[in-house]
């Protein structure tokens, strides 16, 4: 079983809800970013992504942008992210980590080196949210190649679309609560059970919710319908306001998250 | 490495459709709607009588004597899209795109604009056909670009400043893709340039080639043969792409494009993509792009708003490395002496990109035979620049 996979298993085999948070690497500093993901480990987070900044995030609402824009200026690369999955695992990490980038970050580091890098220091998968399924193969099978999985991304609007995207699935399938780009909504007024439901009658990879999501009362909502929640954001914003100090308050979050999502 | 098999609208190795998941039905939809109509009768009658009886076209093929004479060598022609209704070829798309979003039933229209002519454009066609339109462009760029912002306002759209990255039109285009994904069901993305993902850089290189369809027919009834050489400035591209189309074919025909070198190519502040920078992955397609080795876009330069992108169009990074089309990088120094020169010389104030095509022109020509043409591409006029020019050169004067 990919460690993915595992994620998303209980001990007895049956499927599980996981809590997926995000973090910037090197927002503001890539230690602070190490500690904050030890922080989340500890307080039942699931699979983390961590986020290799890009100057122009076209997905992100301005919360994420800001973050992107802290780290670049901090100095942060693709070889830090790549460093800090390495350190990780040193430290015991065992839960999947992803990347979550942009294509032309994957792209100019040479897809074939970016995914042999990635498994040399243990990552397990990527997100690329401006790679759809007509431009998949350039980035997934090189990952493939070197044992990575590339995570599809289902949308409000992709309608027709879900089932191909579905059964060429790989990791979990993140599916995009709400139109727009990422940040904190009030209410999410897709109707996520039939775009799950459309996922499911495709493939038996799980299915995780993003976008939108920030009180564990619409991360239970998420996970009842789904195979888990995906928080970015909310979490970025914490860490924004806390900056060094801010690890009592991510494990403090991000527990209460991960109750919320385990519950459903 | 390869492209995706699946993947459509590629020039060569470039373009592409890299979008998140949330656009692809739409541009999969305005894909279909373009091929259903392109070539409908009534779409093509209602396109050509807005370009003949709105934007004032066909545009004027006007030999520049007072020029040709100065610079002593080929015979100098301006295609004269400075003359346009709005004043830039940047009408030409809109009417086009515009229509098209008519015929597919949106009533609103949202755009990017640097220089601020293509949001003039857009706000005009939307004013025109009755359709809601909102334009985004860099703070930076409303400041420089101060006029085209009240005309934009005047003719009922709102613009929206954009104060994240660099504040320029990369900006704009990456706020108004997020907005897009935001708002599918009634707006059309009108995107100004041959950019972005497919079916963009084809649909707006379609709408744009009427510029080489005439030219090329303009040229051979004054000269009775093709010109050697055609030059427009080159931003995204769209102007360029326009004036070489028709003429791609015609391999004796030098096709140049003039990039924004900014305060030089051996410098940080420039905007010469083809010239200084490395192909990339970004606003949707596979392009030459101005980035750094871990693919950060790079905060590029140049004094015309309407150049400093960090990006090309995928056509012309396939016409790049074929060698088809040169494309020559024109510095902010040389860019203002030939908006200066073209006025005194002609008569004729073009808008600063277009003086980077000039610019290359008075190089150009002296080198060059009596008996040889070359057709220049005035992309706009310059008007909205008077105040920027007069600031560089020392006056105080602000719109």
């Amino acid at each position: 079983m990919t460690r993915i996979k595992n994620a998303f298993t209980a001990a007895d085999g049956s499927r599980k809800k996981a809590f997926i948070p995000f973090i910037t690497c090197g927002d503001p500093t890539v230690g602070t970013t190490e500690k904050a993901i030890l922080a989340m480990v500890a307080a039942g987070a699931d699979l983390v992504e961590i986020g290799i900044p890009f100057s122009d995030p076209t997905a992100e609402g301005p919360v994420i942008q800001e973050a992107n824009i802290r780290a670049l200026a901090g100095g942060v690369t693709t070889d830090d992210a790549f460093d800090l999955v390495a350190r990780l695992r040193e430290d015991g990490v065992e839960i999947p980590l992803v990347f979550m980038t942009y294509a032309n970050v994957v792209y100019s580091y040479g897809v074939g080196r970016f995914a042999a890098r990635g498994a040399q220091v243990g990552l397990d998968g990527v997100i690329l949210p401006d790679v759809p399924f007509e431009e998949k193969a350039e980035f997934d099978e090189p990952l493939a190649a070197a044992g990575l999985e590339l995570v599809s991304l289902i949308a409000p609007t992709s309608h027709d679309r879900v089932r191909q995207i579905a059964a060429a699935s790989k990791g979990f399938v993140y599916c995009v609560s709400s139109l727009g780009v990422t940040g904190v909504r009030t209410n999410i007024t897709t109707d996520i059970g039939a775009m799950v439901e459309l996922v499911r009658e495709a493939t038996d990879v799980p299915c995780a919710v993003g976008f939108g999501i920030s009180t564990p009362e619409q991360a239970a909502a998420m996970a009842a319908k789904s195979d888990g929640a995906i928080v970015g954001s909310a979490i970025v914003r914490i860490l924004a306001e806390h900056g060094e100090d801010t690890m009592p308050y991510v494990e403090e979050y991000v527990r209460a998250m991960a109750q919320a999502t385990h519950a459903a | 490495m390869e492209n995706s098999p699946t993947s459509r609208g590629r020039f060569g190795d470039f373009g592409g459709q890299y979008i998140p998941e949330t656009l692809m039905n739409a541009v999969i939809e305005l894909e279909e709607a373009y091929d259903h109509w392109k070539d409908d009768p009534q779409f093509v009658a209602e396109l050509d009588d807005l370009y003949r009886n709105y934007a004032g076209r066909p545009s004027l093929l006007y030999y520049a004597e007072n020029m040709t004479r100065d610079l002593g060598g080929a015979k100098v022609y301006l295609k004269r899209e400075d003359l346009n209704h709005t004043g830039a070829h940047k009408i030409n798309n809109a009417l086009g795109q515009a229509l098209l979003a008519k015929y597919m039933s949106k009533t609103r229209l949202i755009a990017e604009t640097g220089a601020g002519q293509h949001g003039v454009a857009t706000a005009t066609v939307a004013a025109l056909m009755g359709m809601e339109c909102v334009v985004y462009m860099g703070v930076k760029d409303m400041e420089r670009q101060a006029l085209n912002v009240y005309r934009m306002r005047l003719l009922g759209a709102e613009v929206r400043g954009v104060a994240s990255g660099t504040g320029t039109l990369k900006d704009a285009v990456s706020e108004a893709m997020r907005e897009w994904t935001s708002r599918i069901d009634d707006t059309h993305y009108l995107i100004g340039s041959t950019m972005g993902p497919h079916p963009f850089p084809t649909i707006v290189r379609d709408f744009q080639a009427v510029i080489s369809a005439e030219a090329r027919e303009q040229i051979l009834a004054a000269e009775g043969k093709l010109p050697d050489a055609v030059i427009a400035c080159v931003g995204g591209g769209s102007n360029a792409m326009g004036s070489f189309y028709h003429f791609i074919p015609d391999e004796g025909v030098r096709l140049i494009g003039c990039e924004a070198a900014g305060r030089g190519i051996d410098t940080w502040e420039t905007a010469a993509t083809l010239n200084t920078g490395s192909v990339g992955i970004f606003h949707g397609m596979k392009s030459y792009f101005c980035q750094d080795s871990y693919g950060q876009i790079a905060p590029v330069y140049s004094i015309s708003a309407g150049l400093d992108y960090p990006g090309v169009g995928p056509e012309h990074a396939m016409l790049h490395d074929s060698g088809r089309a040169e494309y020559v990088a024109i510095t902010d120094d040389e860019a203002v002496d030939a908006f200066e020169y073209l006025s005194r010389t002609e008569g004729v104030i073009p808008a600063i990109e277009s003086a980077h095509a000039v610019a290359y022109a008075m190089r150009l020509a002296p080198t060059m035979t009596p008996d040889q043409t070359i057709i220049v591409t005035l992309s706009g006029r310059g008007d909205k620049d008077v105040a920027a020019i007069a600031r560089y050169r020392g006056e105080d004067l602000h719109d």
